[in-house]
């Protein structure tokens, strides 16, 4: 089990971490979603230990058991696929052998065999991302730390990049990743709801869907903008107390009505 | 404003032996927002880059309200790039400033998310935070047309509503718009799509339309992870959404022997098919050729 506890970082005046405890358990999926700013990525390197804390503690493995994929890049530009690999692999000592293997072995799981000798400069997006991924796992880490590993990306490789993810943790992996794609997050074992570097709420998804209290409302026109957002063509609204007027049409909420009806009552709740 | 806002008529474009984009025709007319999907490298951005004239077609003609696209007729064009096209070591107003006078408008007024914001550094701000300068930098002449290369990507659900109440309000007012998108449910809020692979588009029209005979099976089991393993691995073009698993284009009985041969227990239900699954299958179509 690996964790993050009672965790608060600070970036000059701004609190981008605001005492958040989050266990990431071996052989599981566990979700970070959330906004803009609110504190997702900040978490994620903070239990790589790129990000110092101000209080609170990190439990996680030695560096030469993590693996890392950042927001950004993962991968150099001027390398080939199977250099890349090979460079990461270099660092971890993989070599020979057994380096053949086990690019070959990776190389084929995230599609990738036929673009071995291209530049990542050269791949599509969809692909450098699974290039980024196998770069991360290409050690067999204990604990797997994903930043968005699916944005951007095609519904195609996305569906790559989960196998490849669900694979790390049936395998044993304790697996952390951060999406804006709220139908992963359903997918996890656990989800964390990060808002201005809180924790809005966490659990299984049958326990956030269960734990959700109030009222959503389809219609054309909202009644209160404030608490009203876009759903395709109409719009959705929340009311945190029941209550919506009886004419109203009242729907199921998804995960992403809960995740929007629980920022808008925090965001609603504190003046700005 | 009347007529074809942008047109292309048997449009290519080829890098090399490479044909990134293979004769392609479409348009789009004023007030309609038409959704143009793919895979990553299917051809989406080099489409859109020959509509605007930013690169040269092999062959074939296109159409930017009404002439070919030169720096005349850009200017009722509003566009925001993949890549956004704001300048990182610019604040929010020198950006809006330098967008305002290329185009010889008035500058925006910055909405309430971005208040406060105006002497910050771009690239300081947060993703959505900059999404919402690029589209107040593109709307700010008051375009006739508008293209969007992924809008919303990496943005949050809150966001992502709120530049969808934008885009809608802009088509409201007559100006069409052509905007590419991997989220499918913002697929569904487009008047019209457009599907392309390898090039070409494949399929045009509604959302039935696109899917055309696709056909999927719901497998509904207790543990999502070990089916969609097995069947993965018997070769199954396997789709999740949510936590259900669905595959596309198959035989439930054929599935059925997959799951009882990794004893896997679980229910199958045939369910209309979905865009991704059209995706799917035309993915798997090309590794296969």
């Amino acid at each position: 089990m690996y964790a993050v506890r009672s965790a608060t970082v600070r970036f000059g005046h701004v609190l981008a971490l605001d005492d958040v405890t989050v266990e990431v358990p071996g052989g599981s999926v566990v979700a970070v979603v959330g906004g803009d700013g609110a504190g997702k990525s900040t978490l994620l390197r903070a239990l790589a230990g790129e990000v110092p804390l101000d209080s609170g503690t990190i439990e996680a493995p030695p560096k030469q058991r993590l693996g890392y994929l950042p927001a950004s890049s993962g991968s150099w530009a001027a390398l080939t696929v199977t250099q890349n690999i090979d460079f990461v692999a270099g660092i971890y000592g993989l070599a020979g052998e057994e380096l053949t293997a086990r690019r070959a072995e990776l190389l084929d799981r995230a599609s990738l065999t036929s673009a071995a000798s291209r530049l990542a400069a050269r791949l599509s997006g969809g692909m450098r991302r699974k290039l980024g991924f196998t770069m991360a796992i290409v050690h067999r880490p204990d604990l797997l730390i994903l930043d968005e590993p699916s944005t951007g990306i095609d519904p195609v490789s996305r569906i790559d990049l989960w196998r490849l993810a669900s694979e790390a943790a049936a395998s044993g992996a304790a697996v952390l990743m951060s999406t804006t794609y709220l139908d992963e997050a359903e997918r996890a074992a656990h989800l964390v709801v990060l808002d201005s570097g809180k924790v809005l709420v966490q659990g299984s998804y049958d326990q956030v869907r269960a734990g959700f209290t109030g009222v959503v409302t389809q219609t054309g026109e909202p009644v209160r903008a404030e608490w009203a957002w876009r759903r395709g063509r109409v719009q959705h609204e929340y009311w945190p107390g029941g209550g919506p007027p009886p004419e109203a049409t009242v729907v199921p909420p998804d995960l992403e009505d809960i995740v929007i009806a629980l920022s808008l009552a925090r965001r609603n709740a504190v003046p700005s | 404003m009347t007529g074809v806002q942008l047109r292309a008529r048997h449009v290519t474009r080829r890098f090399g032996a490479f044909t990134a984009v293979d004769d392609v025709s479409m348009q789009v007319q004023p007030g309609e927002v038409v959704g143009l999907l793919g895979a990553n490298g299917a051809g989406k951005t080099t489409l859109i880059r020959m509509l605007l004239g930013l690169i040269a077609v092999t062959s074939g003609s296109v159409e930017l309200l009404g002439g070919p696209p030169d720096r005349q007729r850009r200017r009722g064009l509003g566009y925001v790039p993949q890549g956004l096209g704001l300048y990182g070591d610019l604040t929010v107003a020198e950006n809006l400033t330098f967008s305002a006078r290329a185009y010889g408008s008035a500058e925006p007024e910055l909405p309430p998310g971005l208040t406060g914001r105006a002497g910050v550094l771009v690239r300081e701000l947060p993703l959505g935070a900059q999404r919402q300068v690029a589209f107040l930098a593109a709307l700010a002449h008051s375009p006739e047309l508008l293209v969007l290369d992924e809008p919303t990507s990496g943005v949050d659900v809150l966001a992502r509503a709120a530049l969808w109440d934008t885009i809608r309000g802009q088509a409201e007012r007559g100006v069409g718009v052509l905007v590419t998108t991997h989220y499918m449910q913002e697929a569904q809020q487009c008047d019209r799509l457009l599907l392309m692979s390898n090039g070409q588009l494949v399929a045009q029209g509604s959302e039935a339309d696109i899917i055309g005979s696709t056909t999927a099976v719901a497998v509904h089991t207790g543990d999502w992870a070990q089916a969609f393993a097995a069947l993965n691995a018997a070769g199954q073009p396997v789709m999740l959404a949510g936590r259900a698993i669905r595959v596309a284009n198959a035989s439930p009985a054929e599935l059925q022997q997959v799951l009882n041969a990794a004893g896997i227990q679980a229910s199958l239900q045939p369910v209309p098919a979905t865009i991704e699954e059209r995706m799917l299958m035309l993915a798997r179509a090309t590794d296969a050729s």
